[in-house]
């Protein structure tokens, strides 16, 4: 399915360039999206460093599994496949509540590192593990308490209420949040039989 | 409400004190566990590249082809056949790129919110839109691609129908709420 959605947007996007007369702008776009990629990267290589390293402080002092233990009962349920105090559930709770927090540059370090701990549980090294599943579901769902970006955005547009699609915001991810988890369990339990 | 702020205000910075604070009292060498950690950064990092140039450049060449604008001027009169807002068709190029691009998303509703005004029903649409839900297919790529998953089995399906649940739902609080 990947391989196809990538095709087609390239695919689709050099042909509508070419019927709106535009050629050109293909080779831009393509080679600027590339140099973006590296920057993207480069600037993630610091960020993770940085939480990384503090995530590798927080495990020798026992505070990682400390969360697990604590936060670990509520999300079990989601992830009955993992290991009882799986080093993974203490990066998944950091990632989601960097989500919640709305502290997007924090939440894609332990985001990734909650993949390496997942892989390391998996049994099938080139397919996702239901696992894993469950938690990109909850992580591309997550519930952000205060879109600062958008808030920024309406602030400088000269909203009357900046804040006021806080309310909306919550309650359509609430709903996203909660099918995702409802259709992922179904799924899984249909497989388990 | 000003509670949650302040709490994401000081997140970082009390995480930045605490652990290492803590770690040292319970005798943890801090600065040399926070190098060898920080080493995995690299190394992940030089890891998603490939993933991300191989997605940033297809979406870019995508959304810069003008499609989605083409796209959504087809849709315009279905909806004022369905009787909703003629401007309706607007929101339509948001709700495709905001799987795809975070950024690209971004300056699709900053531009929604700048030409309707922020406070209209376009321009809250468009910041609970973009304020909901992720983008979905580029995490996926990424993170998967990140420890060499191939086949995502379900995965990009379930996060896609979660995204098309916080747009229907997005659509209808929105409707209400205003």
């Amino acid at each position: 399915m990947v391989n196809l959605i990538w095709l087609l947007l390239l695919a689709t996007g050099i042909i509508v360039s070419a019927l709106n007369g535009h050629i050109e702008s293909v080779t831009t776009s393509a080679m600027k999206a590339a140099e973006m990629g590296v920057e993207v990267a480069i600037e993630l290589i610091g960020v993770m460093s940085l939480w990384l390293g503090l995530m590798r402080l927080a495990e020798e002092a026992g505070f990682i599994k400390g969360i697990s233990r604590l936060f670990g009962p509520a999300i079990r349920h989601l992830f009955p496949s993992l290991k009882q105090d799986s080093p993974a559930l203490g990066a998944i709770i950091m990632n989601l509540s960097a989500n919640i927090l709305g502290l997007g540059n924090a939440a894609t370090p332990f985001g990734l590192k909650a993949m390496q701990e997942l892989q390391k549980e998996n049994t099938t090294p080139d397919t996702a593990s239901p696992a894993m599943i469950t938690f990109l579901a909850l992580n591309t769902s997550c519930i952000t308490l205060i879109p600062a970006t958008i808030i920024g955005v309406r602030l400088k547009a000269n909203s009357a209420n900046p804040t006021e699609i806080i309310g909306t915001t919550i309650i359509a991810t609430g709903f996203a949040m909660s099918v995702a988890i409802i259709v992922d369990y179904i799924i899984r339990n249909r497989r388990r039989r | 409400m000003k509670v949650i702020a302040e709490i994401s205000r000081w997140a970082i910075p009390l995480l930045l004190l605490l652990i290492p604070v803590l770690a040292y009292l319970r005798k943890v060498p801090v600065y040399e566990s926070f190098v060898a950690g920080a080493e995995e950064g690299f190394i992940t990092g030089v890891r998603i590249l490939p993933f991300l140039i191989g997605m940033l450049v297809a979406i870019r060449v995508f959304v810069d082809s003008g499609a989605l604008e083409t796209v959504s001027h087809w849709l315009q009169p279905m909806f004022a056949f369905l009787g909703l807002d003629p401007n309706f068709a607007a929101i339509i190029p948001l709700a495709i790129m905001r799987p795809l691009s975070g950024s690209g998303s971004l300056g699709v509703a900053t531009q929604l919110i700048n030409q309707f005004g922020p406070d209209s029903y376009i321009g809250r649409l468009a910041s609970t839109l973009q304020g909901s839900t992720d983008t979905t297919f580029f995490v996926l790529t990424v993170y998967f691609g990140s420890v060499g998953i191939k086949k995502y089995r379900y995965a990009l399906k379930l996060g896609l129908l979660a995204d098309a649940i916080g747009l229907i739902v997005s659509v209808w609080i929105v409707t209400k709420v205003f």
